[in-house]
């Protein structure tokens, strides 16, 4: 069967910048794949390379084994992108019905709004949404043509925290329905949640490509948690044997493979410790390890 | 593998009264190249009826005058503001990710510009009629407004020059520094007999004299011969494509490389 996407051992330079590094991925059909990635990683430059909007510097990239710029490949998927606009001074329903003539097999506007769960706003003009019922307009745009493949870049940014959860279900529901989802994200929960296989990239190379099972289980060490009476110095741990460290007032978190080690040290060192957490690495974790350094925002 | 892909026809006339939505509901165009040719029509042309410009009834010239600048105004700010604003909006990557086929987005542009200039001669035409008396014969009515049309193609692509070299917060207002000026100086607010030498001699250099020129005639006004005009209009054509395509260049590869 010809893999939904595959980019096959490509490389993307911007001048002297290299955004990816000999990445090689292929998606089949029913996949729900989450591209995992601090910021820069190169999500957004792996998502354009696949849909044909920038192309490799070498290597090959197929979308449904065609050139990605082929329109007949392009009918078959729906597409989310980060910093992409809509026409102006227009409704949601018209912006919605003049998509839907793009793609050959269009769903009916009603559900798609109802999908996208705009249906008060289907009157509403495009610059008057918020940040979260734009996300939503854009993720109605995506889905008109009666997707095969769901490409979503970052999908949930702007969204509130209802928003995002009855975002995550709709999702859920295209997965339920065969939908293959592409989804970059650096909410890791999201990923969780939604994705049967994570890719996790740093620096435009592949560092990881699993189960989310699989992605937690290559973190051998354990997440340790420390409270303190009072502030603490993130020099006190270096000489104990941790990784991702990250210091917030009295609170501490970690990872480390000897646990022991660092709270026989910690303990020794300061007399006002207050709780101890000591607990499974979860795939926040694993990401931190792998990527070997702190998420860089949320 | 052989999906079909969707109808040309129906995705171009969507995307034609999309544009048109767009032009009617943004007052920079609806009030530059509508309301203005109106009140230029007021201030300009009644003062003037019954006089005679270029061998022809005043009203009959200005008409072509003002006619002129309203489908020249819609198409610089149509491609021009339209374009950039397409760019700066990123529309145009959301466009890209989809099975739009390319050329449909540039053509609608066209066909939505050719329809509102067509609805504001016809609206400058009829206030015209109505204010002033003025009464063109149905024939030259036509000639007139064909070639209001196709003549203002430099326009269009002057516009698109413009669209892709500027960015989306400066471009109304290079829009109508490139515009304004150029529109005095070839008469087609104040005729061209009122204004002062220097302008005079300027003036046939100009794409938007030659292309009054060309309504002018139309209404039976002196003018060049048409063809001398043309030859104009179509270098003017070619040099402002030339521009756009080099920009187009430099966005592709800052943009989709």
């Amino acid at each position: 069967m010809t893999p939904v996407v595959a980019l096959d051992h490509v490389t993307k330079r911007y001048g002297r910048v290299v955004a990816l590094h000999d990445l090689s991925i292929s998606v089949d059909a029913g996949e729900a794949v989450a591209l995992l990635g601090p910021n820069g990683a190169g999500k957004t430059t792996a998502i354009s390379l696949m849909l044909g909007l920038r192309r490799p510097s070498s290597g090959t990239v197929r979308l449904f084994g065609r050139p990605p710029t082929d329109l007949h490949a392009r009918t078959r998927c729906g597409v989310m992108l980060q910093e992409a606009g809509v026409p102006e001074l227009q409704t949601v329903r018209e912006i919605v019905e003049l998509f839907a003539t793009y793609y050959p097999h269009r769903l009916p506007t009603r559900s798609v709004l109802r999908m996208a769960g705009l249906e008060e706003q289907a009157g509403t003009r495009q610059d008057r949404l918020s940040g979260g019922q734009l996300q939503r307009l854009f993720f109605a745009l995506a889905m008109i043509g009666d997707p095969e493949v769901l490409f979503l870049d970052e999908p949930t940014v702007g969204m509130d925290v209802e928003g995002r959860r009855a975002f995550i279900a709709t999702i859920r529901e295209r997965l339920r329905a065969g939908t293959t989802v592409m989804l970059t994200t650096h909410y890791l929960e999201e990923a969780d949640q939604l994705a049967d296989r994570v890719v996790v990239i740093d620096h435009g190379v592949l560092v990881a490509d699993g189960s989310p099972a699989e992605i937690k289980s290559r973190v051998a060490g354990k997440r340790v948690t420390l409270r303190f009476a009072r502030g603490v110095d993130p020099a006190l741990f270096a000489h104990s044997p941790v990784t991702g460290l990250h210091v917030e007032g009295p609170v501490a978190t970690m990872l480390s493979a000897r646990p022991a080690d660092v709270l026989r040290h910690v303990l020794a060192a300061r007399q006002d410790v207050v709780d101890v957490d000591v607990g499974g690495a979860d795939l926040e974790d694993a990401f931190v390890h792998l990527t070997a350094r702190p998420r860089a925002d949320d | 593998m052989t999906e079909r892909l969707a109808p040309f026809a129906p995705m171009l006339a969507a995307q034609t009264l999309s544009m048109l939505r767009h032009l009617l509901r943004s007052p920079f165009y609806s009030i530059f190249s509508l309301v203005l040719p109106l009140i230029f029509w007021v201030f300009f042309g009644l003062p003037r009826a019954h006089h005679t410009i270029g061998g022809v009834d005043a009203g009959a010239y200005l008409l072509a005058s003002f006619g002129a600048y309203a489908v020249a105004n819609v198409m610089l700010f149509s491609f021009g503001i339209g374009i950039a604003n397409e760019r700066g909006r990123r529309e145009d990557v959301l466009m890209r990710a989809t099975p739009l086929r390319p050329g449909v987005d540039l053509l609608a542009r066209l066909l939505a510009a050719m329809a509102f200039g067509l609805a504001a001669v016809i609206v400058l035409s009829l206030f015209a009629w109505v204010t002033g008396g003025v009464r063109l014969e149905a024939g030259r009515w036509l000639v007139l407004v064909v070639r209001l049309l196709v003549g203002a193609l430099p326009l269009l692509a002057l516009g698109l020059a413009i669209g892709y070299l500027v960015s989306v917060n400066a471009v109304p207002a290079v829009v109508n520094l490139v515009g304004l000026p150029m529109f005095l100086a070839s008469g087609l607010v104040v005729p061209l007999a009122e204004l002062p030498d220097f302008i005079q001699r300027i003036a046939p250099y100009l794409p938007t004299y030659r292309y009054a020129q060309l309504a002018w005639d139309a209404v039976g006004a002196h003018a060049d011969p048409p063809a001398a005009d043309l030859l104009w209009l179509v270098g003017y054509t070619v040099v402002f494509m030339a521009i756009v395509l080099r920009a187009y260049r430099v966005e592709e590869s800052r943009k989709f490389r």
